[in-house]
């Protein structure tokens, strides 16, 4: 008869008051195989354990059952304890009468009921626990990042430093990011390039960093450690190794109608570009659509021009599959379109811009030089009104229900930098709250008004009414309740970030989730703020949720620290709780080798003697390394030749019976 | 083409804005559309009751609505009011669980009425059924070096997840048709401001106002004419006596269609 | 400038039913001004949509009722379309209105009055929405 021992968790009054732990000590006390049940206030606290390690040495306990939190928040801490006391800690299970019981039920005498009969089917598993050894596995000592903003950028520098090989993947033709468009950043109004360009060159320049540009994620096969990507590299037309970045083909294309993406079409660029002139690599790309050559077969101008010969019109597509040990995502955000936003009349005035095209008209590399103009007619603003919340804290279809929470700080950036260079453009920000956290923000966006004089009305902005060369604004200012009307000769709008439209796809490639935003979910919003469900896959930066650049770095160091962390073990803990197959059972159909999604499984002969006569048969086969312990083989299998090691079909029978008991 | 609907023209049509029917029906003559006006049609109320309990006040229109599903034909609408008020108590029977049965409950019909039926406004029905393009070929008198600007007032558009009639903010529909007609569409930043609507009752001042706002913005864009599908966005525009003073003529959309098709 | 209980006692009745009949949630406002700032009508309002709103909030219910904004409300749905919390305040100003209305004696445009205000052009249907809005 086995010695099990029943340990029930209060949680203070998360579990005890909701549940009657009494009553649980008393029933756990009658359950078969039980010989010791005890409660403490916080069983995972030092004392809590030392309690659980104590009474398995004096008990002689074989089996530990801990009622308490979800297996998810505790199970590794008491495996961990019982390791500690002598004890296999696969003879640990967890009863979770908090998540599923105590959180959830209200009435005491139901939950009361419950989480007993949660301990029994607990108690019933225990007993038919096996001691397990877990195996170990290799770690490919490589990382991959997905993305080349800030986030990605600062992931990667961080991983290379600490002497580990990092690839990149971006999907634009050069690394920088958002970031590379800003022209300067709160609250210090330091020169986003002067502070981003330098780590470009340092990533590009560095011995253990690859870079992938104009590339895109195919496919992820593996686990942690082992993970294998194939990408896409498309097709650049332009030698990468040849092209020494001289630039007479983009002066000399003829055509030159393409919006420029990095100018947020605020200037068109040439079919063969190079997004900016500090991009990295400093190679252009032609853009297929655009190009006279690969639309009409005439042209071909660039390849006569270019000193280097680089121009390949038949580049084609390439496919590159390589192994990594840990994925860092950080693919970044974007900001919604404003075509439902008619009110505004974005899309039909072009002195209507987004707070992104205002970085670019004020950027001294930007379109106009740095010089505040007006898109339509390049003439000097004398008012600019900004109208913050554009589809932020929106319940509507066309926002986002969320904070943007980079919006009131560029905002008041943006003001600043107008009434700093023009002290006679006067300037006006609707707001419905201003929200400034962080470390000298409000002391920023105080300056701004106490300063800088720019007029802050909180209220919003119900309609724009092109009106010759103005722009009526009307709007409101709820403290006093005056409708307000302001002839402007600019508008800019803070557009509602939003997830990448590819996100939630990426996500899908990656098995990480997504919410109901498409931003990527961290494994715990709190204490697990850079992992995600799945093990080696980390996130950093935007397209975690809305962030800013501090915030951003910050996220990606972390993730970086994360990845070193994973990348610096020579071997991982495998977990032992894998298919197993019984030989002597299993028929040889082998249809467990379709279901199993890691390719764990292949088949293998084997010769037995059946009565003396020596005969052949083919079995399936598990390989320990690959399995991942999903259990999509055990169902799949007819005659019931596969378990689950730690959850055989007995155990959860065995739990099922108790529970219906 | 050959084409037939069940037509509701509500009561303003058959006295003060007899013009908007007249042309409508002459032109869907001409455009080879039967119009079959409902046989025991009643008013639609003109306003659309917002209150959750408000019940009576809706079954006007499901009875034409109910009648035109039974007959397997789309109701066509031309009054503005009358298309807002029929739309959305269609769009309550299809989504509202408590006012549908209520409704039923009262009206007795031989089949419970759950919203199947569609409701176009005459201007969907040229636009949707007909196609702008196939209209511009049947125009006779193209009208040429006509600046035209469209009034579209509230009661199509808003709320826009009911009517589901154009973008609220940025609509094209009367545009398209003024374009389809040979004549030049002026947009103006008020052609979706409200006139006042019933105000004109009570607080003819704030009618005032607001019509004149709408005409100094067709003026300063240069409209020299204003159409409209709802009759008391014509009366508001008219009494305001802004058209006069600048120059800017008030008709229906429907005046407008007969005279290109050529039969004005 | 008299100090005001929030939401007193014998206004919760009231409010209560005013949000039934609108069967909207005004704690979804979180005061943008967004209504008020593209009300057409605004002109003539004492007290602006996003104020009606607020006072509901606090219960001060009696100085809705005084003012001019729900008579000067034309049910344009300017508001409703662009509320960025999906609250349709013309159903709000239509409740406040029928509660009041809807009293015995309490219409606000009675058959009598109706000659005096209307001319030989005005269609029918600017007095049976005039009738259905102010008389019950």
């Amino acid at each position: 008869m086995q010695r099990i021992g029943v340990f029930v968790c209060w949680c203070g009054t998360n579990i005890a008051g909701t549940v009657n732990i009494e009553k649980v000590i008393a029933a756990a006390g009658e359950m078969p195989g039980v010989v010791y049940a005890k409660d403490y206030q916080y069983m995972c606290s030092a004392v809590g354990q030392n309690l659980v390690k104590n009474t398995i040495k004096e008990q002689k306990l074989d089996r530990v059952v801990i009622a308490s939190c979800s297996p998810r928040m505790h199970e590794a801490t008491f495996r961990k304890t019982a390791k500690v006391a002598g004890l296999n800690p696969y003879l640990v299970e967890v009863a979770n009468i908090r998540e599923h019981c105590s959180w959830i039920h209200k009435n005491k005498e139901e939950a009361t009921k419950k989480a007993i009969a949660l301990t029994r089917a607990a108690v019933a598993k225990v007993a038919l626990n096996t001691a397990l050894i877990a195996g170990e596995i290799g770690v490919e000592s490589r990382a991959l990042v997905i993305g080349g903003g800030i986030a990605g950028i600062q992931t990667a520098l961080d991983i290379a430093e600490a002497g580990y090989e990092v690839d990149i993947i971006e999907k634009s033709p050069s690394i920088g990011g958002k970031m590379a468009q800003i022209d300067k950043t709160f609250p210090t109004l330091d020169c986003s390039a002067c502070i981003l360009t330098p780590k470009m060159v340092d990533v590009s320049t560095h011995p253990n960093i690859n870079i992938y540009t104009y590339s895109e994620l195919e496919n992820v096969k593996g686990y942690v450690g082992n993970f294998e990507v194939t990408m896409n590299q498309r097709a650049r037309s332009v030698n990468m190794e040849k092209c020494i970045g001289c630039g007479i083909c983009t002066d000399k294309c003829p055509s030159k109608k393409a919006k420029s993406e990095f100018e947020e079409g605020l200037r068109n660029r040439s079919a063969i570009y190079t997004p900016f002139p500090q991009a990295i690599p400093n190679v252009p790309v032609i853009d297929r659509e655009a190009c006279i050559k690969f639309k009409t077969g005439k042209c071909g101008l660039c390849e006569t021009v270019c000193p280097a010969g680089a121009i390949e019109f038949s580049q084609e597509d390439t496919k590159i599959t390589k192994k990594y040990g840990a994925i860092v995502v950080a693919i970044g955000y974007d900001i919604i379109a404003l075509d439902k936003f008619g009110e505004y009349a974005y899309t039909n005035h072009q002195d209507v811009i987004t707070s992104l095209e205002f970085e670019r008209l004020t950027n001294a590399a930007g379109p106009t030089g740095g010089k505040l103009v007006r898109p339509s007619d390049h003439k000097k603003p004398k008012k600019v009104v900004f109208v913050q919340c554009v589809g932020s804290r929106d319940k509507t279809e066309r926002g986002k229900t969320y904070c943007s929470k980079i919006c009131c700080m560029y905002t008041a950036k943006h003001a600043m930098l107008i009434r700093d260079k023009y002290p006679d453009i006067e300037t006006y920000v609707f707001y419905i709250d201003v929200r400034t956290p962080g470390k000298n923000f409000d002391e920023f966006h105080r300056r701004a008004v106490e300063e800088y004089g720019v007029n802050y009305i909180k209220g919003m902005v119900g309609k724009i009414f092109p009106d010759g060369e103005k722009l009526q604004v009307h709007g409101v200012d709820a403290l006093t309740g005056d409708t307000i009307k302001i002839d402007a000769d600019m508008v800019v709008l803070a557009a509602a970030t939003k997830a990448k439209e590819d996100a939630e796809d990426l996500g899908r490639k990656l098995s990480i989730s997504t919410d109901t935003n498409n931003f990527f979910t961290e494994a715990h919003p709190k204490l697990k703020p850079v992992e995600t469900h799945c093990a080696g896959i980390y996130l950093a930066g935007a397209c975690q949720g809305p962030k800013d650049i501090p915030e951003t770095v910050a996220q990606a160091s972390g993730a970086a620290a994360k990845a070193i962390g994973l990348l610096s073990k020579d071997k991982l803990v495998n977990n032992p709780c894998i298919s197993e197959v019984d030989e002597k059972i299993c028929s040889g159909c082998l249809a467990c080798t379709k279901i199993c999604p890691y390719d764990a499984i292949t088949s293998k002969v084997i010769t037995f003697n059946d009565h003396g006569k020596i005969t052949k048969r083919v079995v399936a086969q598990v390989n320990k390394a690959l399995c991942q312990g999903c259990g999509g083989c055990t169902v799949a299998c007819r005659p019931g030749a596969i378990d689950i090691k730690g959850f055989t079909n007995k155990q959860i029978l065995a739990e099922v019976d108790a529970l219906c008991r | 083409m050959n084409m037939k609907y069940s037509y509701y023209p509500g009561c303003t049509l058959k006295t003060k804005a007899q013009d908007l029917e007249k042309f409508a029906l002459d032109s869907a003559k001409t455009l080879g559309v039967a119009l079959q006006e409902q046989k025991e049609w009643q008013c639609c109320g003109a306003v659309y009751p917002l209150a959750t309990d408000e019940i009576a006040t809706k079954l006007s229109s499901v009875r034409s609505l109910a009648e035109a599903y039974q007959k397997g034909e789309k109701l066509v609408t031309l009054c503005a009011a009358c298309h807002h008020v029929i739309k959305r108590v269609n769009e309550d029977m299809k989504h509202k669980e408590d006012i549908r049965k209520k409704v039923n409950n009262y009206l007795q019909l031989p089949n419970d009425y759950e919203g199947e039926c569609e409701v176009i406004h005459y201007l969907e029905m040229l636009r949707d059924e007909i196609g702008f393009e196939s209209l511009a070929q049947k125009v006779k008198k193209p009208l040429k070096n006509r600046k035209i600007g469209a009034y579209y007032g509230c009661l199509l558009l808003r709320p826009s997840k009911v009517m589901k009639f154009d973008d609220p903010e940025n609509p094209s529909i009367i545009e398209d048709f003024i374009k389809a007609l040979g004549a030049t569409p002026i947009i103006y930043p008020y052609r979706t401001e409200c006139c006042g609507g019933y105000l004109a009752i009570d607080q003819k001042d704030v009618v005032e106002k607001m019509t004149q706002n709408i005409f100094e913005s067709a003026s300063k864009y240069g409209v020299e004419e204003i159409v409209t599908a709802c009759p008391l966005c014509k009366y508001n525009l008219e009494i305001s006596g802004f058209g006069d003073e600048n120059n800017i003529s008030i008709s229906y959309f429907t005046e407008l269609l007969a005279e290109a098709l050529g039969v004005k | 400038m008299t100090r005001v209980k929030v939401i007193p006692e014998n206004k919760k009745n009231i409010i209560d039913k005013i949000i039934e009949m609108s069967g909207e949630n005004i704690r979804d406002c979180m005061q943008c001004g967004k209504c008020s700032a593209g009300c057409p009508a605004s002109d003539g309002m004492d007290l602006l949509p996003h104020q009606v709103i607020r006072l509901l909030q606090l219960g001060q219910i009696d100085r809705i009722v005084e003012s001019k904004s729900i008579w000067n409300c034309a049910s344009c749905f300017t508001c409703a379309q662009r509320c960025p919390r999906n609250i349709d305040i013309a159903n709000i100003m239509e409740a406040i209105r029928l509660t009041i209305i809807r009293c015995v004696g309490n219409s606000r445009l009675k058959a009598d009055d109706v000659p005096s205000k209307v001319d030989c052009k005005m269609p029918q249907q600017a007095i049976v929405s005039g009738f259905r809005k102010y008389n019950k």
